[in-house]
């Protein structure tokens, strides 16, 4: 591929670079332990939390940020961030109550609740700077026994299941990121589906990044009782900052016996600009346990945003006969850098693990394949198959696997295989000679480079996700 | 509508074209005939915008308009079509959404408004039956595992879709089973009009019998060294092309 085309396709900018003008109220910037009780008294949180928040904020003042990560992050400086925003305004009930401004804010991303809500019947729970704003749906969820609301509402209404699960997968000692979020943790999403309920619907939560300079610490747990079924979706997009802006998230998932969760995401924070000026920082900790026997979790992730992502979806499989799978599409341009992978702990008897991973780098990105299979001494039968495939956009750009495999029983069967290769301009001309540019032959072979992964994804996100990739791209090759 | 002037193409540094004269008006079909590595597929490539090759001079105007100033995509949109000696099979990117993309690329070039699912698909279901293509090839990613013969049929299926002005044909008769070649060639020969023409690339008379070319030309070390009628074809499967080249490197 030439040097221009490769310089035009990743030339694009930021589609979604753009500020919502609403009030925020801001606690002042810098981490201290009155900080932490200040968030906790903003929140009219029970003592119960605030201690937890403690716990964890004396701890992570012993420990460091983890180096091992094939990533290049400068010093922060977590004394100049702002650890808590919250949008003025009361939460509204319904749709007419909600900020105009943030309404328009959705109508620019394409995905306008209106629209959400007529389509696919989604229960969208928008977490906008970190507080809940909205939820619909709610009602006919809770018909069935199913909780769907914002963290803090599930501290205050149920505080029974938020003890019990909270930091259960995760713990608050965990890693210097997560810790992080146990002290700060503005708001997430809380979901429980009680014995026996599949849930009729997806669920689903934006979240965006909204405030200068104030870190997003996003929460989230979800717990699938026995013989359960839930599908929960994730996307974001943030606007253009020049600031680095960090994003510590937690997820966790409890799947109890024969229970399923599928857990989708479609990660777009806003990733700095063709220079690497700017973007977010994402460091997530993501983790489910497949708790009872026969149960399911499946992670699915889009990742195109961000300036540094750092992310393991991982599943504990405890239960016999247990089963994991994580699909995940990674695109990296400009100067983005991308360590991503999955953690797979086999523990139960009979338990299966699938990954598949597909690396996708242009410009001067770094994108990285980081993935543990781990089987443990009383794991009988264990099964894992890993495929990890990379594509790169340009000879600039970087592709790397670390694939690790601690295999402590005979019984196991692992596999794993990968794969990189550069975009075909054999392919490309195919495409310009029937009439289609480069730009969007490159969205078309990359989507389908993807599209396993993207046939995972419940189909009004899958389109917005194939957008997303294209987007993405815009601008890498000519 | 396509007139080529004393054209010159390299490929990584080595001469391909040495001075290639052709015009094609409306309505004609052009057989190109020669050697193997005389340059047919070079021209082919040339004409469709291939920037693996270095065109160093000479001239190529497609109704009025410098060709070589165009991207490979608006030579396309311009109305020429390549189908492709060895066609490259795209995994994931169904021949619909492939066709689909490609045929409103077409239409946004024209100024028309995009083609509905509905119409769209009816238009696919009538190229579709024009060269007996199978359902289930139209509904697998482009290419990906297809035949030999079945990635020429797609090829023709495409040109279908299109409705190209200029459709280059580059051994589209290889790979082709005996039914397949004059359903293939039937096919072409429907999508023939007077307001369009082919340059048809072949080894073989067979294919001839069916699309039965106004000028057969013979490319030879990268130039056309002979042009006839179609019995210069019949003449040339005969006495192959020994006399021609010692015609030519006699001069
Ligand atoms: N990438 C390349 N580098 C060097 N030489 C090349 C390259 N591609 C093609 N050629 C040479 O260019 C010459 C013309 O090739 P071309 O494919 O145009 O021949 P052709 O007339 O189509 O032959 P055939 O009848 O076998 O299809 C051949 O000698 C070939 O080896
Ligand atoms: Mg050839």
């Amino acid at each position: 591929m030439s040097e221009e085309l490769l310089d035009q396709v990743t030339q694009a900018d930021y589609k979604y670079g753009f500020v919502t003008d609403i009030e925020t109220d801001i606690i002042p910037i810098g981490l201290s332990e009155e900080v932490v009780r200040l968030i906790s008294s903003k929140k009219n949180e029970p003592e119960w939390m605030l201690e937890f928040r403690l716990k964890a904020y004396r701890h992570w003042l012993t420990m460091e940020m983890p180096e091992w990560a094939h990533l290049k992050i400068p010093a922060i400086d977590y004394q100049s961030i702002a650890y808590y925003a919250a949008p003025r305004k009361n939460a509204p009930q319904s749709l007419d109550e909600v900020d105009p401004e943030l309404l328009k804010t959705f109508d620019k991303l394409g995905i306008s609740m209106e629209e959400q809500k007529m389509l696919s019947g989604v229960a969208v729970d928008v977490v906008m700077d970190s507080v809940s704003v909205k939820t619909t749906f709610k009602e006919s969820l809770a018909e069935l026994g199913i909780i769907f609301c914002s963290f803090s509402e599930a501290v205050e209404n149920h505080p029974e299941l938020v003890q019990k699960y909270m930091g259960s997968v995760v713990p608050y000692a965990d890693n210097f990121f997560a810790t992080l979020n146990c002290a700060v943790f503005s708001d997430g999403s809380f979901v429980y589906i009680p014995k026996g309920v599949r849930c009729p619907m997806e669920l689903s939560t934006y979240f965006r990044i909204n405030a200068i300079n104030t870190g997003q610490f996003e929460r989230t747990l979800i717990v699938a009782d026995d013989d359960s079924y839930v599908s929960y979706l994730e996307g974001c997009t943030a606007p253009m900052r020049d600031e680095n802006q960090l994003h510590a998230a937690i997820v966790e998932i409890i799947v109890m016996n024969n229970a399923e969760v599928k857990y989708s995401t479609v990660q777009n924070w806003y990733p700095g600009d063709k220079n690497g000026v700017g973007g977010i920082y994402n460091f997530v900790t993501k983790r489910g346990i497949c708790k009872g026997v026969n149960s399911k979790l499946s992670w699915t992730q889009v990742e195109t945003g961000s300036a540094v992502t750092w992310k393991y979806p991982s599943c504990i499989l405890l239960g016999d006969n247990s089963s994991a799978e994580f699909y995940s599409v990674a695109v990296t341009n400009h100067h983005q850098q991308a360590d991503t992978g999955t953690k797979m702990l086999h523990i139960g008897k009979n338990t299966s693990s699938h990954i598949l991973s597909k690396g996708i780098s242009a410009g001067q990105s770094q994108n990285s394949y980081r993935g543990l299979v781990r089987v443990n001494p009383k794991a009988e039968n264990a099964r894992n198959y890993s495929q990890c495939d990379s594509l790169l956009l340009g000879d600039k750009c970087g592709a790397h696997t670390f694939p690790y495999m601690e295999v402590n029983n005979d019984t196991a069967i692992i596999e794993h295989e990968a794969t990189t290769s550069k975009i075909n301009e054999d392919q490309i001309f195919y495409c310009n000679q029937r009439g289609i540019s480069t730009e969007d032959a490159v969205g078309l072979i990359v989507n389908g480079y993807a599209k396993e992964v993207l046939n995972q994804l419940p189909m009004e996100f899958a389109v917005e996700a194939q957008k997303l990739l294209q987007i993405t791209l815009e601008g890498s090759v000519g | 509508m396509l007139e080529i002037k004393n054209l010159h193409a390299n490929i990584n540094g080595k001469e391909i074209l040495k001075g290639l004269d052709l015009v094609v008006r409306p309505g004609e079909v052009h057989a190109i005939m020669g050697p193997n590595g005389a340059g047919k597929s070079t021209l082919a490539s040339v004409l469709s915008g291939n920037q693996a090759y270095e065109v160093t001079k000479g001239e190529i105007t497609f109704y009025e308009k410098d060709l070589l100033e165009m991207s490979p995509e608006n030579r396309s949109r311009e109305g020429i079509f390549l189908s492709f000696q060895y066609p490259v099979e795209i995994p994931g990117v169904s021949m619909v959404n492939f066709m689909r993309t490609a045929i409103n690329e077409h239409r946004k070039y024209k100024n028309m408004e995009a083609l509905s699912a509905t119409d769209f698909l009816r238009t696919m279901r009538e190229k579709k039956e024009l060269v007996e293509m199978d359902n289930k090839l139209a509904n697998r990613s482009v290419n990906e595992g297809f035949s030999g013969g079945e990635k020429k049929r797609n090829e023709i299926f495409q040109m279908a879709m299109l409705d190209p002005r200029l459709s280059i044909l580059d051994e589209t008769d290889s790979g082709l089973d005996i039914d397949a070649l004059r359903i293939v060639a039937n096919g072409v020969n429907k999508l023939k009009r007077a307001d369009n023409a082919s340059i048809v690339i072949t080894h073989y008379q067979r294919l001839l019998d069916y699309i039965v070319p106004d000028f057969v030309h013979v490319l030879y070390n990268g130039r056309i060294v002979k042009t006839g009628g179609k019995e210069l074809a019949l003449e040339l499967e005969e006495k192959g092309y020994d006399w021609i080249k010692k015609e030519v490197d006699g001069e």
